[in-house]
């Protein structure tokens, strides 16, 4: 962190953009781990096995740590006295920065591992890249992020797997999970002017080399889960730059109602 | 979480009145020098129903207490304390887990208990048919609901029955981080805005007499508390762990500068302990009939997950026994998770 600041300090006059682009990369990555993790924390307790009741929370929680560690970041390197919470919880739709995907709702247990899986294959391409970044703390936030990551992909995987390959019932749901959700991953490695600043800076890697990989090792877990992905739709979904779907402002009226409605109070 | 003394109601035999055989002379001097039984010992056909009936109540409490708790993970306050609730309704999750594998070492399956669950036949804790109506209920729960439970549960780490007892050494380490979590955010409300006072209060005010309830009928009432003291099962009787819970409780409620909705509560100086007002019993076998809050919520919500998860389970188990098929050394039984 202090040599990636450093750098910015040095930039002088461009200090700002940069700051605003750094601020934004690490707002895409911690807000998308915080809406997926409020997603799985919706699965707790009406899980198809108390296993999966445990494995769902166990991403959740994984997910809103790495949130709070990217958040609190984020706040610190604004230096306009925002932490976590009120990043979390006082922002409206338009200054978040998930990914589209991370927003959607569960749907059936098939959607939640889908988007699960899409998710993680994404965040072990960055989250592997960017242990190598400029930024040392944005780089030891990504080697533990990391490691959460291959457990989750485990899962996720293991689960796609299972059902593509399961029942006809489970391949017809898994099928059409991922024939709703493929149209999201279009956002995944498109970078934008932020992410290409970061990048130069080397606190990002440049997005669009990592889709090749993603796409080789999605395809062939599709091809073992015995399903396949429709062809790209390249709706260009702007999540990242807080352009979101409808379901964004319901999950945060829902996780955000108790902040916004007693202003001020210490929880 | 705990299960209330709901092993006293109903099915479990009265004190035998006749002569002890020689196997149960045998066993009951085991239970006597404090030996643990183990699945394979030798065991009276009652102890071992008591058992899993007591066992199963126990993890169906687990269970569904994870709804009332999970009611308010999406909407924590702040980030913390949702991690910290997403990790204790875990928790509750996992000490299901230990305790239907403790109950199947009796000879039970967990899909049996299940079954019993979701068809209305097997009871679970009463407490959490009670709703989780403000975040102040998050806290209460913690505090009020998991105290109760470690003062029930701690001497069950000493039962007989060793794989019981040694599941509820590890669920109450974590029962008691609970419960300081749950005072924590108590404490955090009593001392925080006026409105979080209020709430915090209102708190206190519905979940005090369900939490004394916890504890099962008085000693008066409980016909069949005495086999399972002899037993082992049981170490107190209700109404000795209600009070040593009432006498621990005041204190922190006064810490907190809250008020027990009960104004007949005195510290009692010749007894050193504090007597309370007249308990709803009416009210507890309501709820225990099925006629609280959210009896009808929970038990709906218990089998929407199990019949949403229907399809999961069954191609999971497809997929398992198709990759017994391709891998001729795979001997593990496909069907025993999700059976």
């Amino acid at each position: 962190m202090k040599a990636a600041l450093t750098a910015i300090a040095a930039a002088g006059a461009s200090a700002g953009p940069q700051r605003q682009a750094h601020i934004e990369c690490l707002l895409r990555l911690g807000d998308t781990s915080l809406v997926l993790g409020q997603r799985l924390g919706e699965w707790i307790g009406h899980a198809p096995a108390l296993e999966e009741d445990l494995g769902l929370a166990n991403l959740g929680l994984d997910l809103i740590g790495q949130a709070r560690l990217l958040l609190s970041y984020a706040g610190e390197l604004e230096g306009q006295g925002r932490d976590e919470d009120s990043l979390a919880f006082l922002r409206d739709a338009p200054q978040f920065r998930n990914l589209t995907l991370a927003e959607q709702p569960n749907g059936d247990f098939g959607h939640t591992i889908v988007r699960q899986w899409l998710i993680d294959g994404w965040q072990l391409q960055l989250y592997d890249a960017l242990q190598g970044s400029s930024d040392a703390r944005l780089g030891a936030i990504a080697a533990k992020a990391l490691k959460e990551t291959r457990y989750h992909y485990r899962f996720s995987r293991g689960w796609l797997v299972r059902l593509g390959d399961g029942t006809a019932e489970s391949q017809r749901r898994m099928q059409a999970a991922i024939d709703g959700l493929w149209r999201f991953t279009a956002e995944f490695f498109t970078a934008d002017e932020s992410e290409r600043l970061m990048a130069q800076a080397g606190v990002m890697p440049q997005l669009p080399p990592l889709a090749n990989n993603w796409l080789a090792q999605a395809e062939a877990d599709l091809e073992e889960a015995t399903l396949g992905h429709p062809p790209a739709v390249p709706y260009p979904w702007q999540g990242k730059q807080g352009v979101h779907s409808e379901h964004l402002g319901h999950l945060l009226a829902h996780m955000q109602h108790l902040p916004r409605t007693y202003p001020g109070a210490k929880w | 979480m705990y299960t209330q003394a709901l092993d006293t109601h109903g099915q479990e035999p009265a004190p035998a009145a006749r002569d002890l055989s020689a196997q149960e002379q045998r066993f009951q001097a085991r239970v006597d020098a404090e030996e643990k039984i183990e699945p394979k010992d030798w065991m009276p056909d009652a102890y071992r129903q008591t058992l899993i009936r007591q066992i199963s109540q126990h993890a169906h409490s687990e269970i569904v207490g994870m709804l009332p708790e999970g009611n308010w993970i999406t909407r924590a306050p702040s980030l913390r304390r949702k991690a910290v609730l997403m990790a204790k309704v875990q928790d509750e999750g996992g000490h299901g887990m230990y305790l239907y594998s403790a109950a199947e070492t009796l000879g039970v399956s967990r899909a049996q208990m299940m079954q019993q669950l979701l068809s209305g036949a097997a009871k679970y804790s009463s407490i959490f048919n009670y709703p989780t109506l403000t975040w102040a209920d998050i806290g209460a729960i913690g505090w009020l609901v998991d105290g109760a439970a470690i003062m029930n549960q701690i001497p069950i780490c000493r039962c007989s029955y060793g794989p019981y007892a040694r599941a509820m050494v590890r669920i109450c380490k974590e029962e008691s981080f609970h419960q300081r979590q749950g005072f924590e955010i108590m404490l955090t409300l009593a001392h925080g805005s006026a409105d979080q006072h209020t709430m915090a209060q209102d708190a206190l005010n519905r979940w005090w007499w369900p939490s004394i309830m916890m504890f099962g009928p008085s000693d008066a009432d409980s016909k069949h508390s005495a086999q399972s003291m002899r037993w082992k099962i049981k170490r107190f009787s209700n109404d000795e762990l209600r009070q040593k819970f009432i006498d621990v409780t005041v204190p922190q409620a006064q810490y907190l500068r809250l008020t027990i909705p009960d104004p007949r509560l005195r510290w009692n100086e010749a007894t050193q302990h504090y007597d309370i007002g007249p308990i709803d019993w009416e009210e507890f076998a309501n709820v225990l009939r099925g006629n609280g809050p959210c009896n009808r919520e929970r038990l709906a919500a218990r089998r929407a997950a199990d019949e949403a998860g229907a399809w999961v389970r069954e191609a999971a188990a497809a997929h398992a026994a198709r990759q017994i098929g391709r891998s001729p050394h795979m001997a593990v039984n496909p069907q025993a998770r999700f059976a």
